[in-house]
């Protein structure tokens, strides 16, 4: 290979999104909602089209060549998922829904088998919910109490009170590797380090990260690392749970099912193996088959590329709309991915999201499924403005021009 | 369309100052109500004569549209007795849910500037959490309403 770095050359990356071509009300889509879900690349799109055209049946069952051809697919997108997470084997990446199944699984499985009245369950203040109600009903379930780490008004984690919550009584502690709220990174390596130390287990919540920067699982050492295809260019409904083996095997299956089984009769029944234990049911087959694409297709631009231009975006963005009177960033964090909450003063959030439709530009309005936040910054809600390897400096341009437009109606 | 179909002047001015803003201290019924969606949440409380609202004040955080629908509303139905309320209530129900080729139904006064909130579908529920947070006021029912 060369050394010559190429630009990155996003109005080629544009072409690759059929739907960034299309008009909203007239206007040029500006779509700005990435962290809520990305959009698909056209060789994502063949390549599920091509699975539905060539290759589908049922995976793990039939002796013929189409079922065989299938589960190639399956187990091959699996392969293609422990590259990308440069996992130590193929029995502990584990199909899932998304992110918010994979953590149900780990707290139902593990957390149900394990925790004890009394064992600590540490999150932070800044989760999506998916990372918050899972534990509460955990809780509920076992008598295990939920401990919050505080964050500070810039958007950061308190690392000092996160380290004096871990207690000997600490099982695990799960936490976002990036806020979706509030665009903030977490110092994941020092609190991974810090939980081990106290003996507890780590589940990362990678699904505002993946798309954006590279993951190494091994290397963060971690013990679960939970994803969702859809926020990485890839169909809805497929995700990933990542575990340790040696966790893994200590942990009941969840659900039960076809699959899932060696054997089953009424004397009993024997599970399967790793990860297969972990898949009841017929598994998403076409979505791995576009998640495997997807990882291809970020991995050929590069990811450390994609951060770098995301990264020109977010101070380009930030600069641009604090100049923009009477807007508050919410989320002021040294560490951002590609996020930029913000108020406007005057206009309420669900009106604002009303007004940027109607120019043509998609952010996400609302509470972002972490009420907590909201309420620590004492605001209903925020507009939410993310970028993707696809957003350019003509959506920042249409954003901002939207915005002068709210304010105009708003008077 | 026309952002102005929906953020008519009468709605940016009742959202800039609502009417009837506040709380009746003593009250004969109140009511809350929320949008989860979008955390708008307001309260209703009333004073009745009978079988008619003597008077009636809201409050609470919205967007405009939740903002102004619900102070329009105070307006609309101070003095109405029950029956004229509900009646009031589905024909507003029936024009933010109404076709956008049909034109919006006459007897609405000034209610009938809401009628751009047809053209915007996620927008409804702003516009109706009021008249649901009234209606559980008048049936003097003390719980939460939810537009979910």
């Amino acid at each position: 290979m060369n050394d010559i770095v190429q630009p990155y050359d996003v109005e080629a990356i544009r072409r690759d999104f059929p739907v960034l071509s299309t008009t909203v009300r007239g206007k040029r889509l500006a779509f700005l909602d990435t962290a809520a879900s990305s959009q698909r690349p056209l060789p994502v799109i063949e390549a599920v089209n091509h699975y539905e055209r060539t290759s589908h049946a049922n995976v793990h069952r039939g002796v013929y060549e189409l079922s065989q051809k299938a589960t190639d697919a399956f187990e091959g997108a699996r392969e293609r998922t422990r590259r990308f997470l440069n996992a130590a084997s193929l029995r502990e990446v584990i199909f899932t829904r998304g992110t918010t199944e994979s953590i149900n699984l780990v707290a139902q499985s593990w957390g149900r088998s394990t925790l004890r009245p009394g064992d600590e369950i540490l999150i932070t203040w800044m989760e999506h919910h998916a990372n918050i109600v899972p534990w509460q009903m955990l809780c509920e379930q076992t008598g295990a109490v939920l401990r919050v780490a505080p964050i500070d008004l810039r958007g950061d984690l308190d690392l000092d009170a996160f380290r004096a919550l871990l207690t000997p009584r600490t099982r695990i502690a799960a936490f976002t590797q990036v806020s979706n709220a509030l665009g903030t990174v977490l110092p994941i390596a020092e609190m991974i380090a810090a939980a081990r130390a106290a003996g507890a287990l780590t589940l990362v919540d990678g699904a505002q990260a993946v798309a954006h920067r590279r993951v190494d699982v091994q290397a963060m050492d971690c013990d679960f690392y939970v994803f969702s295809g859809h926020k990485l260019y890839a169909p809805t409904g497929i995700g990933v749970l990542w575990a340790r083996e040696a966790v893994l095997r200590t942990m009941p299956p969840w659900q039960g099912g076809g699959d899932m089984i060696l054997s089953v009769s009424f004397n009993g029944t024997r599970y399967n193996e790793l990860p297969y234990r972990f898949e009841a049911g017929t598994p998403n087959i076409t979505g791995a088959v576009g998640l495997a694409a997807a990882m291809d297709y970020v991995d050929a631009i590069g990811l450390e590329r994609i951060n770098a231009h995301e990264q020109r975006l977010l101070e380009r963005a930030t600069t641009a709309l604090l100049a923009v009177p009477g807007l508050r960033i919410i989320g002021e964090s040294a560490h951002k991915a590609g996020v930029v909450s913000f108020t406007l003063e005057g206009v309420h959030p669900h009106d604002l999201g009303t007004i940027l439709d109607a120019e043509g530009v998609a952010v996400r309005t609302g509470h972002h499924c972490a009420m907590p936040v909201m309420d620590f910054f004492d605001v209903p809600a925020t507009a939410r403005a993310s970028f993707g390897c696809y957003s350019n400096d003509a959506d920042l341009d249409q954003l901002i021009v939207a915005l002068a437009r709210a304010q105009e109606v708003f008077g | 369309m026309d952002l102005k179909d929906l953020y008519r002047d009468v709605i940016l001015d009742h959202n800039k100052r609502p009417r009837n803003f506040g709380r009746l201290d003593p009250c004969d019924s109140a009511a809350d109500g929320s949008n989860p969606l979008c955390g708008d949440r307001l309260s209703v409380s009333l004073r009745m004569d009978g079988e008619r609202v003597a008077e009636i004040m809201f409050e609470g955080k919205g967007c405009a549209i939740s903002t102004a629908s619900a102070s329009l509303m105070t307006e609309a139905v101070k003095g109405l007795d029950v029956t004229a309320v509900n009646a009031l209530h589905q024909l507003v129900h029936g024009t933010l849910t109404s076709s956008t080729d049909s034109p919006p139904p006459a007897g609405l006064g000034k209610l009938a500037a809401l009628a751009g909130v047809r053209e915007y579908p996620a927008r409804v529920k702003c516009a109706s959490l009021c008249w649901h947070t009234l209606e559980a006021a008048l049936e003097r029912r003390q719980s939460t309403v939810s537009t979910e």
